[in-house]
């Protein structure tokens, strides 16, 4: 369970995060949504102690972020930034290789290299395998990216707009497997979406944040309406209900 | 297929250390070994230290351009050398044990360091032209600095400071030969028992921490190391501007990896065959008089240029 009690920000003068007070169940996927600018990166660098927290308290299971080894905590949660600067150099397995390093500390045992093998099937990136990162293309760096995420095995996995510069086949199966992660693995999932139908497609529950506040939590249902877009984004697209599913008319 | 590039530049320089003690040798071998050997073993240190010096700070501050050199941490050893000097007097400096002195200078070293590039790579990191002026400041700082103390100084405690940092392999004493061995192997200990956290470190603070690594404790320890070993380098033979980029850049050509278990030995393979190497032709071959740190220099201060007008900064 993570628990986010009154949690705020600022950078310099200018407040990023207010108040922010947050329960997220163990298990089940959560997306983040929000226009740009609304504090969802600031909140999950928060929670993966990317930035150190200013005033409030966070908690994963029995961990305190700020106070806990940050070795243990890496065993426990991972992140994939929003910007990533890749090192130079490396190929598609070195860099899905390092999820292990929480594990293995930089001596990899079989087990680990049947994870990393794993990881690189389930990305379909084994014909990729040992290209240099920096001939590839956007979205398969990006797949990349995503399955040493994977590797690292985590109960919490928190994913900053992972679908940039995704397909959609690329696209539709990491929410697949994402998915099935919760379901059968119950694992918990918290990722920053743009594309709404996706949120409304493959989030069990949605938490939507404007200007550096959380203003709805609830399943896809209640949030995706046409009041609340039109509050959150200041756009009114209309909504539609097409197998029980919410859909965004763009 | 890295292995054996590091076994064929190990066999490279077992070469040229044979060349360099046995060849053109004549008369008393008793007395040309010795000689010739710290000879070599300065040239190995110096140049181990200096390689070793580079790929920390370049994993550190996540480019290939700027080197410890570069942001004026071999002027920052002189420099203190100077102060100490002006302060105590060239007599008192010089009966000081050689020992205690370079301990006592490498310790100042290792606190100015620190406090002054400690700050400068967290703030500016991945600010590359910010780093790079702050460096090249801090270097004429430096410069102007030991200058303007050395004009002070009157000429005979001048040749103090010349000594005790300009030594220039022309004379090596074997005490201070004896400390700065067993700083640097301690230094080279340390730096390869982090080469799998370098490995993480060089991925940026943001994956670093994902992974369970804290960057900022990483980079003061690789600024200790790093301190320690440009004191060693320093106090043997002098700043070498450009040399440790050239033999880099070179160990990033001929192994290609981002490993420093590889990356580490490979780049003070390359460095150790170029000082020897270098020092062999310089001396025995050509029978020139050059400094060899000029040529590198030239040679180094050319890649540099290069690299930085490719603007390829990883
Ligand atoms: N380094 C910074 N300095 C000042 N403001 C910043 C900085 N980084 C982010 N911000 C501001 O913080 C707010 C939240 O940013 P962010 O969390 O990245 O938003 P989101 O991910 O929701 O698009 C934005 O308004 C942004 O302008
Ligand atoms: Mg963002």
């Amino acid at each position: 369970m993570i628990i986010v009690t009154d949690l705020s920000h600022k950078i310099g003068t200018a407040p990023i995060l207010q108040d922010i007070n947050m329960t997220l169940e163990k298990g089940g996927v959560t997306a983040l949504i929000g226009p740009n600018g609304a504090g969802k990166s600031t909140l999950l660098s928060l929670i993966a102690r990317l930035v150190p927290i200013q005033t409030g308290r966070i908690t994963v299971d029995d961990l305190t972020i700020g106070a806990c080894p940050t070795d243990v905590l890496a065993r426990t949660l991972a992140i994939l930034p929003q910007v990533i600067d890749t090192a130079p150099l490396l190929s598609v397995r070195e860099l899905v290789g390092f999820g292990r390093y929480p594990y293995h500390k930089g001596r990899p045992t079989a087990e680990d290299h049947a994870k990393v093998d794993y990881a690189l099937e389930t990305f379909q990136l084994t014909p990729l395998a040992d290209r240099r990162l920096e001939t590839l293309s956007g979205g398969q760096r990006q797949r990349a990216q995503v399955a040493m995420t994977f590797a690292q095995d985590t109960d919490y996995i928190l994913l900053d707009e992972p679908l940039n510069n995704l397909d959609i086949a690329a696209s539709r199966s990491l929410m697949a497997i994402l998915r099935d992660l919760a379901a059968t693995h119950s694992r918990t999932i918290v990722i920053v979406l743009h594309d709404i139908n996706y949120a409304a497609a493959y989030a069990d529950q949605i938490v939507a944040m404007k200007s550096g506040q959380i203003v709805a939590t609830g399943s896809p249902e209640a949030i995706v309406t046409d009041r609340l877009l039109q509050d959150v984004f200041q756009t009114d697209p209309k909504v539609h209900c097409l197998n029980g599913k919410m859909m965004v008319q763009v | 297929m890295h292995s054996k590039r590091l076994c064929l530049l190990a066999l490279f320089l077992g070469g040229c250390i044979a060349g360099y003690l046995l060849l053109g040798a004549r008369g008393n071998w008793a007395f040309v070994l010795p000689f010739r050997g710290n000879k070599l073993i300065a040239l190995l240190l110096v140049a181990i230290a200096v390689s070793t010096a580079t790929v920390l700070f370049q994993t550190i501050t996540q480019n290939r351009i700027l080197t410890p050199a570069i942001m004026g941490f071999d002027a920052l050893y002189v420099l203190i050398v100077t102060i100490l000097v002006y302060l105590l007097g060239g007599q008192v400096f010089l009966q000081l044990p050689a020992v205690g002195q370079f301990v006592f200078n490498t310790t100042l070293m290792l606190v100015a360091a620190l406090a002054l590039f400690g700050s400068l790579l967290t703030r500016a990191r991945g600010d590359l032209m910010r780093m790079i002026l702050t460096g090249i400041i801090f270097a004429v700082l430096f410069r102007a600095i030991t200058d303007f103390l050395q004009r002070m100084i009157d000429p005979n405690e001048y040749a103090v400071i010349q000594i005790s940092s300009y030594a220039r392999f022309a004379r090596i004493e074997v005490e201070l030969l004896a400390i700065a061995s067993v700083l640097t192997c301690a230094a080279l200990i340390a730096t390869w028992r982090m080469r799998h956290r370098l490995d993480v470190l060089a991925l940026g603070p943001d994956a670093a921490i994902n992974l369970g690594e804290n960057p900022q404790r990483g980079m003061f320890q690789a600024l200790i190391i790093i301190a320690v070993l440009v004191s060693v380098s320093t106090a043997l033979v002098g700043p070498m501007a450009f040399m440790g980029l050239l033999v880099v850049s070179l160990a990033h050509m001929i192994t290609p990896t981002a490993s420093h278990a590889v990356l580490l030995p490979s780049a003070a393979l390359i460095s150790a065959i170029t000082l020897v190497g270098g020092q062999f032709v310089l001396e025995r071959v050509l029978g020139l008089s050059t400094p060899l740190i000029v040529v590198v220099d030239v040679v180094g201060g050319g890649v540099f240029l290069i690299l930085l007008m490719r603007g390829k900064r990883r």
